[in-house]
């Protein structure tokens, strides 16, 4: 299933900022007392499978789709609370009318001992589009952190838009993570033996957790068929590893780095 | 941040392939692609150098820059790392440092290189060290940017010689097609250490490149080969 945001009359595009904050209920749980959706980036407190936590599902467009629009996801996680936030389908990120470049960035912040999962559906850069997508992370003393990020270029058949998607993660009064990602037209080698050759999904999960501090995963590739996909665990310079997946098709990204998130999940469940 | 018209023939020095700091036991990547088939001939090498330049070669040259323009090393060397989650190219960057930080002290000797030697015995990333080395030098930001950008693609190229027998004509002449490119991308790294030099090395670019990553690490784990990265 995928979300196609419809084109919108405001010849300027949409600004909006959705916010989510996560505190302990003081029973054991999570409360969510600020929970505002705005523009396309609507927002429901799903079921949650995991004991403790809060869920939220973003519903509708998870990206800025159209050209034009610039779109703002704010989550705070306050010390002690667990928030898992996914989205509903997959975010198509579109052509404006004017050619605009389409701006979407996220800010998480996680509290001492909190724990953020931000496990969004993939986005797909469909042909004529062009969005710059920031995420910046700042993790507090012993905060936990899992973190998936999917681009896929082009729909079924269809040449990529351009994407450029940066990453910073910051813990521990140092930059843990800082990666960006840039494909499709004018994006230089992008396509070539040294960026993506011809893979046209690529993955990351990042897994932020004080255990790897003393005892993180060795580097390792992960079992594939290169006609397939090819995947990479790493032990970052930091308490993090980091999972990153280069594929034919979304869902050959999706299952490596399943695989990947499998391998460095604690042992004692 | 201007570039100093004097002292350009130490940038012929620094930049010189045959400068002794290690480089050449190096492909930055080409060896581990010519085995997996993306790198068979000059047209691949040209794609295989372009992507390398904009992403790994663009990082490299910002924090050389960086560092030629006098943001602090060891916050770059950090910077580096966050820059690169393959612990073989970490290990990879910080032995050519280590390398090119003796051979810099011997050719420009300077506080700035013993002070960062004796604050990181075990080597800082390569770029870092070549840009001090740069400064050292009597060079600017912008030729370290050079410097650092021209060996990004001048390694896999030569090593493609090696590799796949490649007319050295061929080999050179993709060079000389990519030096526009290698113009754009040292200007760019001027403007990023500028940025840097105002706000904090977070706005260095962070250019990445899953594929070199991903190979970087299936080659170090090879029992033979040819180069050593």
């Amino acid at each position: 299933m995928t979300t196609v945001a419809l084109p919108c009359a405001a010849p300027s595009g949409v600004r909006a900022t959705a916010r989510i904050v996560a505190t302990p209920d003081g029973r054991g749980g999570t409360a969510l007392p600020v929970l505002d959706g705005a523009g396309p980036l609507a927002l429901r407190r799903t079921r949650s499978a995991r004991p403790g936590a809060a869920q939220v599902t973003v519903v509708g467009a998870m990206s800025a789709p159209l050209g034009g629009d610039h779109l703002s996801l704010r989550a705070r996680v306050l010390p002690g609370a667990r928030l898992t936030v996914g989205s509903a389908a997959a975010t198509v990120s579109l052509p404006g009318r004017n050619g605009a470049r389409a701006g979407y960035d996220v800010r998480l912040t996680v509290g001492a001992g909190a724990e953020l999962r931000w496990l969004p559906e993939p986005l797909i850069a469909a042909a004529g589009s062009d969005l710059a997508m920031t995420t910046r992370v700042e993790l507090a003393e012993g905060a936990r952190l899992v973190l998936r990020e999917e681009l896929v270029l082009g729909r079924a058949g269809e040449q990529p838009g351009r994407l450029a998607s940066r990453l910073t993660v910051r813990g521990g009064g140092r930059t843990l993570l800082d990666q960006e990602i840039a494909v499709g037209p004018g994006a230089p080698g992008w396509s070539g033996p040294a960026v993506l050759d011809r893979y046209r999904a690529m993955g990351q999960l990042l897994v932020v957790e004080p255990r790897f501090e003393e005892h993180a995963p060795p580097a390792a590739a992960l079992p594939s068929d290169p006609a397939e996909g090819e995947a990479l665990l790493t032990p970052l310079a930091g308490p993090a590893v980091l999972v990153t997946a280069l594929a034919r098709d979304a869902l050959t990204a999706r299952r490596l780095l399943d695989a990947g998130h499998a391998a460095v999940a604690p042992s004692a469940g | 941040m201007t570039t100093t018209t004097t002292g350009r023939a130490a940038l012929l020095v620094l930049a010189d392939g045959r400068f002794p700091a290690g480089g050449h036991a190096h492909s930055g990547g080409a060896e581990a692609a010519v085995a997996a088939g993306r790198v068979h001939d000059a047209v691949s090498l040209e794609a295989f150098c372009r992507g390398r330049l904009g992403t790994a070669g663009l990082v490299a040259a910002a924090l050389a820059a960086a560092a030629a323009a006098g943001v602090d090393p060891l916050l770059l060397d950090e910077a580096a790392d966050a820059r690169t989650p393959s612990p073989a190219l970490r290990a990879t960057g910080r032995k050519l440092g280590r390398q090119l930080m003796r051979a810099a002290r011997a050719c420009w000797p300077s506080p700035a290189l013993d002070a960062l030697a004796a604050a990181r015995p075990r080597g800082v990333h390569q770029p870092v060290v070549l840009g001090l080395a740069a400064a050292a030098a009597g060079l600017g930001p912008l030729d370290a940017a050079y410097a650092a950008a021209y060996e990004a693609v001048s390694g896999p190229a030569t090593a493609a010689v090696r590799l796949l027998s490649l007319d050295p004509f061929d080999a050179t002449a993709v060079l000389a097609r990519l030096a526009p490119e290698l113009d754009h991308v040292a200007q760019r790294a001027v403007l990023a250490a500028e940025s840097a030099l105002d706000s904090d090395v977070d706005a260095l670019p962070a250019a990445s490149a899953p594929l070199l990553e991903i190979a970087a690490e299936q080659h170090a784990a090879w029992p033979v080969r040819l180069f050593a990265s």
